[in-house]
């Protein structure tokens, strides 16, 4: 489980998250929504452990242990991963090397890769000249390797081309065990199979694509550094879709 | 042995000669008397000391021979073993040619001149020996040959001339390392190579420094490339030396010809380097590339790189990046000259750090902050260079893996 209470942080001299109180159950996925330079990316960034993110109040807790200054191998090796939404590029590191750091050299890259149409960049340096799609692939199939436990997706299908949404889309519901052709083999109902999901994942997203694949559990609506609104996950986006995010100014003052 | 007046004299002229770069040596600290070794057998190879056998595996020399055509191997003036296991491929000491074929008088000194400097000018007055490796036309290296220059002796400037020859048609892959032994502190090396790619023929040259960290260091070498011909040369140095300095020159005088250069150097508190490479572009299709990674660990390294464009339709680039990780200074110095329209050339210059963004990408993906940042650093080092035999990739591998450690 991820708990964060009353999580303040500061980037540079300006407040970024502002009391944020959130909670992951095990088997759970938020979808995370709000403007431009409303603070979601600082928030993945602080769960992962980016120090620029300077927490000046609150806690994070995973798996029951407080990270909140936790180095961000050691999240990683707890079980947390991201996919980013712009990775730098590693010159002279192979995509393959990567996946293999990725998976501890303990799983099949070419498999993996084979997942993700990705196999002919194994041997190109990771992320040099990739387009926005490649990005967001690259980063699934480091994801596939790692196995993490709590999944934090930046915009993963932003750049996506037509013809790798549904891939993108449902390689994130399978990372998230969200997905439903492998239980048919295994008869078992969709009950137990919820019961049975460990995986937990936080997802922003823009154009809400992923809805289509993965099935939340929550939507969740950051606005100015507050956490505005906990809602379904369609709901929020057909709402914000109709109207922007005005309805959450309102639901902030509401609630307040 | 092969005496020629005119050199003698020429030479003599220039014994005091400065350097057009680089600091000043006073040669006269260093021994130069000859110091003999004996013969070794190709089963005496394998039972050197340790120490001294991973010292020579370091630069590339591996004594079991192993995937290799053929082994030249001079420990201080002596040359202690010397073999071809490849017909079409001769290797054979450069004082045992130059007294027995007359051919080697035409490429011995004809494209370095040999009043450039003291140090030229040593290597004709003081010479030990050297190698001389040639493929005969048409004649395709399976194996690398392998060369080593080794410095034992406290106090020796080894004086050596290499002369390595393409012939037209051939292919050619030699992996040359110089290296000191364990024991050794202060040493000098001055070495001639000059080089001969003839008509469609590919030579491939890798050359791995591995020295003591008090080593003066000055190569000289030239090379020339004639139509269709193809020079590879690669340069690793990793370990610390206190002063090297080395311009090396390539012409491509032939249509089509091309060269390309990679290096690869981290310098060390202590150590000063100016390295670099020089290509005139002097026909038509010609191709130059000029590579160079450079780490500087609190060294002082000057990297040069200085591409010359003299007829049009020529193509040239230069990439000279360097990593400043633990102090020191980086003086990347790259120069262009296009002489008439049509050319192309192009180069890209930067130094500076390891990006912390990248650091943390790496740590995102479970390593720590030490692991992650030596991740980087092999990154940047490692270079695709094609055309290389995987064996000399492997090579090359080694030295960065190694020197790994060093770098931290």
């Amino acid at each position: 489980m991820l708990q964060i209470e009353d999580l303040q942080v500061k980037l540079g001299e300006k407040d970024i998250l502002k009391h944020i109180d959130l909670e992951i159950r095990p088997g759970e996925t938020h979808v995370l929504f709000g403007p431009n330079g409303s603070g979601k990316t600082s928030l993945l960034m602080t769960i992962m452990g980016y120090t620029q993110y300077k927490v000046t109040g609150g806690k994070i807790l995973f798996k029951g242990e407080e990270i909140t200054h936790m180095p961000i191998d050691e999240r990683a090796k707890l079980g947390i991963g991201i996919s980013y939404q712009r990775p730098p590029t590693i010159n002279g590191l192979k995509t393959r090397q990567i996946v293999q750091i990725c998976a501890n050299n303990d799983r099949d890259v070419e498999k993996l890769a084979d997942q993700v149409n990705f196999l002919e960049f194994l041997e190109r340096d990771v992320n040099d000249g990739f387009s926005g799609g490649e990005i967001k692939r690259s980063e699934l199939l480091q994801l596939l390797a790692q196995n993490p436990d709590l999944m934090l997706f930046d915009e993963p299908e932003s750049g996506v081309d037509m013809e790798n949404i549904s891939l993108v889309g449902n390689t994130i519901a399978s990372l998230l065990q969200k997905g439903y052709t492998a239980s048919r083999l295994e008869k078992k109902c969709k009950m137990d199979l919820r019961r049975e999901r460990t995986k937990m994942g936080l997802i922003i997203t823009h154009t809400g694509y992923v809805l289509d694949y993965v099935t939340a559990d929550k939507g969740q609506v950051l606005f100015d550094g507050r956490l505005s609104c906990t809602n379904n996950p369609r709901e929020i986006f057909k709402q914000i879709r109709k109207s922007g995010y005005e309805e959450c100014v309102k639901c902030i003052t509401t609630i307040n | 042995m092969y005496h020629n007046d005119k050199l003698k004299e020429k030479a003599s002229k220039a014994a005091d000669k400065n350097a057009l770069i680089g600091p000043d040596v006073d040669l006269g600290e260093f021994e130069k008397d000859p110091v003999l070794h004996d013969y070794l057998s190709e089963e005496e190879l394998q039972t050197l000391p340790d120490e001294e056998q991973k010292q020579l595996l370091l630069s590339g020399l591996d004594p079991t021979e192993k995937d290799r055509g053929g082994t030249f191997f001079q420990k201080d003036s002596a040359v202690i073993h010397c073999t071809s296991k490849q017909e079409g491929i001769e290797v054979l000491p450069i004082r045992k040619a130059l007294e027995k074929h007359e051919w080697i008088r035409d490429y011995y000194w004809k494209l370095i001149s040999v009043d450039t400097d003291k140090y030229t000018a040593a290597a004709e007055l003081d010479l030990h020996d050297g190698y001389v490796i040639r493929a005969l036309p048409g004649t395709k290296s399976i194996y690398p040959i392998q060369a080593c220059l080794y410095l034992d002796r406290e106090g020796l400037q080894q004086t050596v001339h290499n002369i390595i020859i393409a012939e037209e048609d051939s292919e050619l892959h030699i992996i040359s390392g110089c290296a000191t032994s364990p024991h050794l502190k202060k040493g000098a090396h001055v070495g001639i190579s000059e080089f001969f790619v003839k008509k469609n023929a590919r030579l491939s040259f890798t050359m791995i420094h591995n020295w003591a960290e008090d080593m003066i260091v000055r190569p000289r070498s030239a090379a020339e490339v004639e139509t269709g011909g193809l020079f590879l040369n690669n340069y690793i140095c990793m370990k610390p030396a206190r002063s090297l300095q080395m311009y090396p020159v390539t012409h491509l005088t032939g249509e089509n010809a091309v060269a390309r250069f990679y290096s690869i150097i981290v310098g060390s508190p202590g150590s000063e380097y100016d390295a670099g490479g020089r290509i005139f572009l002097e026909k038509p299709g010609s191709r130059a590339e000029i590579i160079s990674r450079v780490i500087s660990n609190g060294g002082n390294i000057i990297s040069r790189g200085h591409l010359i464009g003299e007829v049009p339709d020529i193509k040239a680039h230069l990439e000279c990046k360097g990593l400043i990780l633990n102090g020191g200074i980086i003086h990347a110095i790259p120069e262009l000259e296009g002489h008439v329209d049509g050319v192309e050339m192009s180069h890209e210059a930067a130094v500076g750090k390891i990006a912390q963004e990248e650091i943390s990408y790496l740590m995102s993906r479970g390593l720590n902050e030490e692991e992650a940042t030596s991740t980087i650093v092999r990154g940047f080092l490692s270079v695709d260079i094609p055309g290389l035999p995987p064996q000399l990739k492997a090579e090359i591998d080694r030295a960065i893996e190694e020197s790994d450690k060093d770098v931290m």
